[in-house]
């Protein structure tokens, strides 16, 4: 029936490519050569001072500044960033939530300048705290002020920015931080139902408004490699969602019921070893999210098949956008209409899906909702239970996973022959340009505005005023994002998240060689401590500004599972910090985990402070995506071991940290 | 190591040198055999430490999940600002599996690393079935050398808080709005009444003050039951509300502690006195069961020889040693 020339299809989703690096200028440069490609929409990846409120010269920042995105400290970076590119012609999905109302006050304020009326802007703001708390550790402010920015970001885009999507909730990385299909549906779910109520708590939308508020609600989701699986749980979400927003919120228009979501498909399956077989991995899990057409995302970012090394470069991610761009043009998926209307299979496991998904909402709910069960760190823990899980379904060989645990002989890779060029770097002297173009923006501004705007700032953050309207002021001001964070951090404080990891329960079979396996290492620790008179005492620290602790998490867990005693300090600690807690503590052994590429300023500085506080004996470890070139520098600056994606087997670590910890007690 | 002298690491453990405080914590958690007598001298020389005299040893307890940890912290930060300085142990269970531990309190505390007068040490209960953990009693006294104020920071409802009595000068329960089990402990005097209770996560105004009266109620039913501690007949415990993420009501909890301090003035040595002819018999009572309190001439009888002890200089584990080898020796005698 298929006939050579035009046939009707359907319009393709969005595409994207999540990116930014080093600075504004560099960054707007790799978007129009993106937008030149043919991608249709722009992903704006902020670096993590950025995400967290921190300007370049603060302490904090440093190794940071440009390393996972571009930073934008002030409106000048912000035009810098689109320069050229107009924003009533551009879709802009920034991926920034405890800054949200930040960086959107210096996009709005962007626009005016290049004579756009607010009002046209598309994009999306991605605005979801609670995820934060759970998995990506980009939060800053306690959760009840955290969601007052959501709301206000949310109440203001709804009357004056109509087409944004004000919050992108994601369950994205609650797949990434262990999630099983059930729980990314459930969690997600009960987060857009804190979000609602959230919004209907503050009264400023009238009833009849809010089946907007509802329709703008959009999702971000994961796909992983199980990809029949994922299909399924992409028709659930539509399923519930109709449901939550029909039978909670009295929604009657069904376009305002749609569930609208855009996906990045699952970076936690790509492999080290033989990276090349991501991009097949890549395709099949675009393959989940596009096939239904009844569940099709409306916007998608693949990442690129070398992310497992370190950071991809622009061939690497017009790889990943070829790929988008052959399934939806030179396929014919978007000639028919839905493929699995009707299938059994199909849709008896949507509905196993649905049914397990409502009853874990109903428990979060009954647990007093998402922000209760964040606090009390119910969710936290049932995710790092599940991640414990996952992990070692892929150690002892449950789970395939190709050229890790199965198929592991293969020739040599053309694409990695030369490791370090197969990878961006970013230029170190990144940080210092932004510190000197900070100090000039300081200096050119006009201060006296600068102080009124941060006044203002900080009575309206005490009232329950909108916080976007004096936020955009500010923007004008020429105020910083450090500047604007630090004024609200004097009036709400800063919050700590549940780590999760103390009241994790991990099963473990009670014989086979696994089980072998950790009686051998209790019994090595057991005999350390009769021999050491204390029992070895391992820190697990996170330094820097990078959030994701689902590494640091697992080896915490598994550490205590071999009868380590561990002290886990959670994300975002200083190098400062780790030598005084290592101190205080008195540990045996320290393990860093780095996942944003700051390793090389971040490790040797620890290791130079632990020496002049006279800790000069106690060995480190780190752990991370660390190339092979760095882990060799690292090592040469007395870092003991560097573990990477590639040494997945936990075990094997826990007997390095053994030895390590016997041979320092021997030389003592 | 090189072997150091016990008097110069007293001298810079009372100077609250944290590398030194350090050393010493690992010395009192060591439990090699040829440490105890490195123990015993350390904790000797200690004894009569200025700051420990002046000091408050607080204990913080109750049920998992109620914020204890942030609640420390915020109690450590706002106690540092008045200028006093904070020594805290934190208390955390080990796995019966592993003999492992996480050891979590940290990751809730937020301060700041280059402060001289803040020490945070954590503790797993290895194998302290229920109880604090081993070197508890040993590391407070280390810290209580150091610091103004010690903080015993340790989970549960059950064992743990009648240890607790012997090592705090001031028991401070925490619980969260909604905490039906622990007003059940309460009323039915299967628990000790604190010194001060505190109702934590109090951020919902109604919430809370339903939370405060309903511990009213419990206090009044755990008095009428005859429960409660006896001892302390003048001193009728607060209840405050806290909220340790929004840091109300912290600064009302010090004035508390400080009142609860100030009321124990008279009683305080004895008080102490008593932890410690408690901790004298557990150490004893462990190692020997109760063939070794019968030999020795029955609970009441080494009740009172610990006492007239302590007085005489002695300090809990020099006596614990010393009634060892009375045992031993008695022993030998035994046909």
């Amino acid at each position: 029936m298929a006939e050579y020339g035009k046939r009707e299809r359907d319009r393709p989703w969005i595409m994207r490519t999540y990116s930014g690096h080093s600075t504004a200028a560099a960054s707007n440069e790799l978007y129009r050569t993106n937008l030149a490609k043919g991608q249709t929409g722009l992903s704006v990846a902020f670096d993590l001072p950025t995400q967290t409120g921190y300007d370049a010269d603060d302490p904090l920042a440093r190794g940071e500044v440009g390393k996972v995105g571009v930073p934008v400290s002030h409106i000048g970076d912000m035009r810098a960033l689109f320069d050229g590119l107009p924003l009533d012609q551009m879709n802009t999905s920034m991926t920034i939530n405890a800054t949200a109302v930040w960086l959107l006050s210096l996009y709005v304020a962007a626009a005016q300048d290049q004579g756009v009326d607010p009002s046209v802007l598309r994009g999306t703001t991605q605005n979801d705290i609670i995820k934060e708390y759970l998995s990506r550790g980009t939060h800053i402010f306690p959760p009840a002020a955290s969601m007052r920015l959501t709301t206000d970001l949310i109440t203001y885009t709804v009357s004056e920015v109509p087409k944004w999507n004000p919050i992108n909730i994601c369950s994205y990385h609650l797949q990434e931080a262990g999630a099983t299909p059930t729980q990314e549906l459930a969690y997600a779910l009960v987060t857009a139902i804190g979000v609602l109520d959230a919004v209907k708590a503050t009264g400023r939308v009238p009833e009849s408004d809010f089946g907007k508020v509802v329709g703008r609600m959009s999702f971000f989701v994961n796909a992983g490699i199980r990809f029949v699986e994922e299909l399924c749980k992409m028709r659930a979400f539509v399923e519930l969602w109709d449901r939550v927003t029909r039978e909670r919120y009295g929604v009657t228009d069904p376009k305002q019921r749609r569930f609208r979501y855009g996906v990045q498909v699952n970076s936690l399956g790509l492999t080290e070893q033989q990276p090349e077989n991501n991009v097949i991995r890549i395709v099949l899990e675009m393959l989940a999210v596009t096939l239904s057409k009844d569940a099709r995302a409306r916007a998608i970012q693949l990442p690129a098949w070398n992310e497992a090394l370190g950071l991809p470069r622009p061939w690497d991610q017009q790889w990943s956008l070829r790929a988008q761009q052959i399934l939806a043009d030179e396929s014919d998926l978007l000639e028919y209409a839905d493929l699995f209307k009707g299938s059994e299979v199909v849709e008896a496991q949507t509905q196993r899906l649905v049914d397990s998904a409502w009853a874990e909402v109903q428990e979060v709910l009954k647990r007093g909702g998402a922000v209760e069960a964040v606090e009390s760190g119910y969710i936290k823990q049932r995710l790092v239970e599940s991640n414990a899980a996952r992990l070692r379904a892929i150690e002892n060989g449950d789970r395939v996973v190709v050229g890790v645990n199965k198929y592991v002989e293969g020739a040599p890779s053309p694409l990695t022959e030369n490791l370090d060029e197969a990878i961006l770097t970013v230029d170190p002297e990144v940080d210092a340009s932004q510190r000197a173009a900070l100090a000039r923006w300081k200096e050119e501004r006009d201060n006296a505005a600068v102080e009124q705007a941060l006044a203002e700032l900080q009575r309206v953050a005490k009232t329950d005023e909108n916080m976007m309207t004096a936020s955009i002021a500010a923007a004008h001001a020429g105020v910083t994002t450090g500047e604007w964070a630090n004024t609200l951090r004097e009036v709400w404080g800063e919050y700590r998240a549940p780590t999760g990891v103390a009241g994790a329960t991990v099963k473990t079979s009670g014989s086979g060689p696994a089980a072998e396996t950790i009686a051998r290492l209790r019994k090595r620790l057991d005999e350390l401590e009769v021999r050491m008179g204390r029992r070895p005492k391992l820190l697990v620290g996170k330094p820097g500004l990078d959030g994701h602790s689902n590494g640091a998490e697992q080896i915490a867990i598994k550490a205590r599972d071999v009868g380590f005693d561990v002290v886990y300090e959670g994300i975002r600690v200083s190098p400062e910090q780790i030598v005084a807690s290592a101190l205080e503590e008195g540990v045996h052994l320290i393990g860093l985990s780095i996942l944003s590429g700051s390793h090389l300023a971040l490790v040797p500085e620890v290791v130079r402070r632990l020496r002049d506080a006279g800790l000069g004996d106690v060995p480190v470890v780190a752990g991370g995506i660390i190339p092979e070139a760095d882990a060799e520098r690292l090592r040469r600056d007395g870092v003991a071991a560097v573990y990477t994606p590639k040494d997945f087997e936990l075990d094997n670590i826990m007997s390095d940290l053994i030895d390590l910890v016997d041979r320092q007690h021997a030389a003592e | 190591m090189p072997p150091s002298d016990p008097h110069d690491d007293a001298q810079q453990v009372m100077a609250a040198n944290k590398a030194a405080v350090s050393r010493a914590l690992n010395l009192v958690e060591d439990r090699r055999p040829e440490a105890q007598t490195g123990v015993t001298k350390l904790l000797a020389e200690l004894k009569d430490a200025p700051k420990a005299a002046g000091g408050h040893r607080v204990g913080l307890t109750g049920p998992p999940g109620v914020g204890k940890s942030t609640l420390t912290s915020a109690l450590a930060r706002s106690v540092r600002q008045r200028g006093r300085t904070v020594g805290v142990v934190a208390i955390d269970p080990s796995s019966i599996r592993s003999g492992g531990s996480l050891l979590g309190d940290r990751a809730r505390m937020s301060f700041d690393p280059s402060d001289e007068g803040l020490f945070v040490r954590s503790l797993a209960t290895a194998g302290v079935v229920g109880g604090l953990a081993y070197a508890a009693n040993s590391a407070v006294r280390v810290l209580a050398a150091a610091y103004d104020m010690v903080v015993i920071e340790t989970t549960g409802v059950g064992q743990s808080e009648i240890d607790i009595v012997h090592v705090a000068d001031t028991v401070v329960l925490v619980i969260q709005p909604g905490s039906g089990d622990v007003l059940q402990f309460l009323k039915a005097g299967i628990m000790e009444i604190p010194d001060i209770l505190v109702v934590n996560k109090a951020d919902h105004d109604e919430l809370a003050q339903r939370a405060v009266s309903d511990l009213r109620g419990a206090l009044q039913t755990a008095h009428a039951v005859g429960a409660g501690s006896g001892q302390d007949v003048n001193w009728e415990t607060p209840i405050l509300a806290t909220s340790a993420t929004q840091g109300t009501g912290i600064d009302e909890l010090i004035d508390t502690l400080d009142e609860h301090r100030q009321h124990l003035e008279a009683t305080l040595a004895g008080r102490r006195r008593q932890g410690e002819v408690q901790w004298t018999l557990d150490l004893f009572s462990r190692k020997h069961g109760e063939h070794g309190v019968s030999t020795l001439g029955g609970l009441a009888q080494l009740k009172a020889r610990a006492e007239r002890d302590l007085d005489g200089g002695q300090t809990p584990l020099s006596l614990c040693e010393r009634l060892s080898r009375e045992y031993v020796t008695a022993l030998g005698k035994t046909p």
